[in-house]
C-alpha cells in the first residue's frame, strides 16, 4: 500500500503524456475546424468526469441524509433497488423507446440507470458514516476543479470556430455553468457555516442541486428551440478514430481524477483527526494524552 | 497559426488550474503536518494513516 | 392536518401583525424597490425599440433582488428573543413555521410586487401584446418559487457567518430555471411572439419539486444547531 500511491502517480502521468500524444499527433485533422478541435480532448472528458464526480456526490449526499434515521435508511434503499428495476425494465418497454433519441440503444441506458444502485451499495459499502460525508465533500470540490476546466476551455474553443465566447442558449455550456454555481455555493456553504449540522445542511443543499438540474436543462432547452444559437462543441456522430482518443483521454483523466480524489480524502481525514484531537484537548486539559488515540467518528446528535 | 494559439492556450489553461488546485492541496497538508508536529510535542499518539496516500 | 393550518395560520397572523406594528422594515423595502426600478429606468433605455424584449428581465430582476431583501429579514425576528428555541420545544408541527414563513413571505413579497408593476408600466410604456391574463399564473408561480427556497436557504444561512449574502450565494444558483421561465414566459406574453405555456408548465413543475422537498427537509434544518 505504501508504494501505491507514487505507482500509480507514475503510471498516471505516463498515461496522460501518452493521450496528449494522440490527441495531438494521431487523431486526425478535423474537416471543418482544423486543428483547433483538438481541444475536445481536454474539454469533454473533463466534463465527464465533472459530471461523474458530481453524481459521487449526490449519491454520497442521499445517503448521508438517509442514514440519519433507521427508517429512511431501508426505505432510501428500496427506492433506489426499485429505481435500478423500474428503470431497466421500461428501457425495454415499447412506450419509453419512442421517447429515446435517435440512435441511443435501450441497453445503453438500461445500464446507465443501473449505475444509480450500483453506486449506492458500492458506496455505502466502501465509506460508512462520516467517510460518506467526506466523499461528498471530495467529489464536490475536485468536480468544482474539473468543471471550471470544462467553462475555462469552452469559450476558448468557441472563440476561433464561432467568433462568439458564449453563446446563452448553448445548452450544454450554460447547464455546466450552473452545475458550477451550485456546486461553488455548496463549498461555500460547508466553509461558512458554523452549525453541528453544517454536513447535513450541505448534503440538504447538494440534493436541491441534483434536483435543480433537469429543470435547468428543460429551461434552457426550450428557451434555445425559440431562439437558435451556435452548439459549442458541435452534435452529430463523431469519427472513430476521434472517438477512440477522447476515450483514451478520459481514461487518463479519471485515472488523474481518482489520485486527486484520493490525496484530498486523505487530507480531509487528517484534518478531521487533527480537529478532534485540538477538542479532546481543551476537554481534557494541556499536557495529557487521551487514553484512546483515536477517537470514534460518530456524527454528533441532534 | 492563429487557431493553434486558442488549443495551446486551452491545454494550459487546463494544467495551470490543475496545478493551483494541487498546489493549495500540498500546502494544506504541510499546515496540518506543523500542527500534528505541535500535537506529538503534547503526547498525541496517530492513528489513522496519513498524506499523501501511502505514508 | 387540521392542527398544521392552525398552527400555520396563527404563526401567519402574528408575523403579518407584528410586521404591521413596527412598520420600518415594510417602508424601507417598499422604498428600496421603487429605488431598483429608477436606476433601471436610466440603465436601460426606456425608449428603445427593444425595450419590450427585455422589460420582463427587468422586472423580475427587480423583483429578485428586492426579495432577497425582503427574505434575509424573514428569519432575523425569530432568532431575537430565543422564539426560535421555544418553536423548537412546541409539540407545533415543523412544517407550519415554514408555510408560514413561507405563506408571510409570499403575501410581503407579492406587496412589493404590486407596487414596483405600475412603476415599471410607467416608465417603460408597457402594452401587452400577447394574452395578458397569462401573466397572473406566471406572477404567482414565480414569487411562489422565490419565496419557498428563499425562506428555506434563510432558514440555512442562519448558522453561517456572513448571514445576509449567504442566502443570494445559495438562492440564485438553483432559482435559475425559475428565473428563466418566469423571464421567458413574461417576454413572450409581453411581445406576443411566442406561447408562455411551456414556461408555465416548467414553473408549475418547479414549485411542486421544491415545496415538496422543502417540507422534508425543513425539520432537519430547524433542529440544526
Amino acid at each position: 500500500m505504501k508504494r501505491l500511491f507514487p505507482i500509480l502517480s507514475i503510471l498516471t502521468a505516463v498515461l496522460l503524456a501518452y493521450a496528449l500524444y494522440e490527441a495531438l499527433v494521431v487523431a486526425p485533422t478535423d474537416a471543418q475546424q482544423g486543428d483547433v478541435y483538438r481541444i475536445i480532448y481536454y474539454h469533454v472528458p473533463s466534463a465527464w468526469t465533472a459530471f461523474l464526480l458530481f453524481f459521487i456526490n449526490f449519491i454520497a449526499s442521499i445517503q448521508y441524509l438517509a442514514s440519519a434515521k433507521p427508517s429512511t435508511k431501508t426505505a432510501a434503499k428500496w427506492i433506489v433497488i426499485a429505481i435500478g428495476v423500474v428503470g431497466v425494465i421500461a428501457c425495454f418497454l415499447p412506450q419509453v423507446q419512442h421517447l429515446l433519441p435517435k440512435g441511443m440503444r435501450p441497453s445503453a441506458v438500461a445500464t446507465t440507470v443501473l449505475a444509480i444502485p450500483a453506486f449506492y451499495f458500492l458506496i455505502g459499502k466502501f465509506f460508512p458514516g462520516e467517510r460518506l460525508d467526506m466523499l461528498a465533500l471530495t467529489s464536490a470540490e475536485v468536480g468544482v476543479v474539473f468543471c471550471t476546466i470544462v467553462l475555462v476551455t469552452g469559450p476558448i474553443w468557441a472563440r476561433p470556430v464561432w467568433g462568439i465566447w458564449w453563446a446563452p442558449g448553448d445548452i450544454r455550456l450554460t447547464s455546466t455553468l450552473v452545475l458550477w454555481l451550485i456546486y461553488v455555493s455548496y463549498l461555500v456553504l460547508r466553509r461558512f457555516s458554523n452549525s453541528a449540522q453544517t454536513q447535513m445542511l450541505a448534503a440538504a443543499l447538494a440534493v436541491f442541486g441534483a434536483l435543480d438540474v433537469p429543470l435547468v436543462y428543460f429551461s434552457i432547452w426550450f428557451f434555445r428551440t425559440q431562439h437558435p444559437q451556435p452548439v459549442i462543441g458541435g452534435g452529430g456522430s463523431m469519427d472513430p478514430r476521434m472517438l477512440q482518443v477522447l476515450l483514451i483521454s478520459w481514461m487518463a483523466f479519471l485515472c488523474f481524477a481518482f489520485l486527486v480524489c484520493w490525496s484530498r480524502f486523505r487530507l480531509e481525514v487528517l484534518r478531521r483527526e487533527i480537529e478532534e484531537a485540538h477538542a479532546m484537548e481543551s476537554l481534557v486539559g494541556t499536557g495529557e494524552a487521551p487514553s484512546k488515540a483515536s477517537l470514534p467518528l460518530s456524527r454528533s446528535s441532534r | 497559426m492563429n487557431a493553434m494559439k486558442f488549443l495551446f492556450a486551452a491545454y494550459i489553461a487546463t494544467w495551470v488550474i490543475h496545478g493551483v488546485y494541487l498546489g493549495t492541496l500540498v500546502r494544506r497538508f504541510s499546515r496540518l503536518r506543523q500542527q500534528l508536529k505541535e500535537l506529538k510535542g503534547s503526547g498525541f499518539r496517530r492513528s489513522a494513516p496519513g498524506f499523501p496516500p501511502g505514508d | 392536518m387540521n392542527s398544521l393550518w392552525a398552527v400555520t395560520l396563527a404563526t401567519m397572523v402574528k408575523d403579518i401583525r407584528l410586521e404591521w406594528r413596527s412598520k420600518d422594515a415594510l417602508n424601507s423595502m417598499l422604498f428600496f424597490s421603487l429605488l431598483v426600478v429608477v436606476i433601471f429606468m436610466f440603465s436601460f433605455d426606456p425608449l428603445a425599440e427593444e425595450s419590450r424584449h427585455i422589460v420582463g428581465g427587468l422586472v423580475w430582476v427587480g423583483f429578485l433582488f428586492a426579495s432577497v431583501t425582503a427574505l434575509n429579514q424573514t428569519w432575523a425576528r425569530e432568532l431575537r428573543n430565543q422564539v426560535l428555541d421555544a418553536y423548537r420545544v412546541s409539540p407545533a408541527p415543523d412544517n407550519a413555521l415554514f408555510l408560514a414563513k413561507a405563506l408571510g413571505n409570499f403575501i410581503f413579497v407579492s406587496v412589493l410586487e404590486a407596487l414596483m408593476t405600475p412603476l415599471f408600466v410607467i416608465f417603460y410604456n408597457v402594452q401587452v401584446l400577447g394574452p395578458a391574463w397569462q401573466l397572473l399564473p406566471i406572477a404567482i408561480l414565480g414569487t411562489w418559487a422565490l419565496v419557498v427556497n428563499g425562506t428555506f436557504f434563510a432558514a440555512m444561512s442562519l448558522r453561517t457567518r456572513s448571514r445576509e449574502i449567504m442566502l443570494p450565494l445559495l438562492l440564485f444558483p438553483i432559482s435559475i430555471p425559475a428565473v428563466v421561465s418566469m423571464v421567458a414566459g413574461t417576454t413572450a406574453i409581453l411581445t406576443g411572439e411566442e406561447s408562455a405555456h411551456f414556461y408555465i408548465v416548467l414553473l408549475l413543475t418547479y414549485d411542486v419539486v421544491f415545496t415538496t422537498a422543502c417540507l422534508a427537509l425543513f425539520g432537519m434544518i430547524l433542529h440544526a444547531e
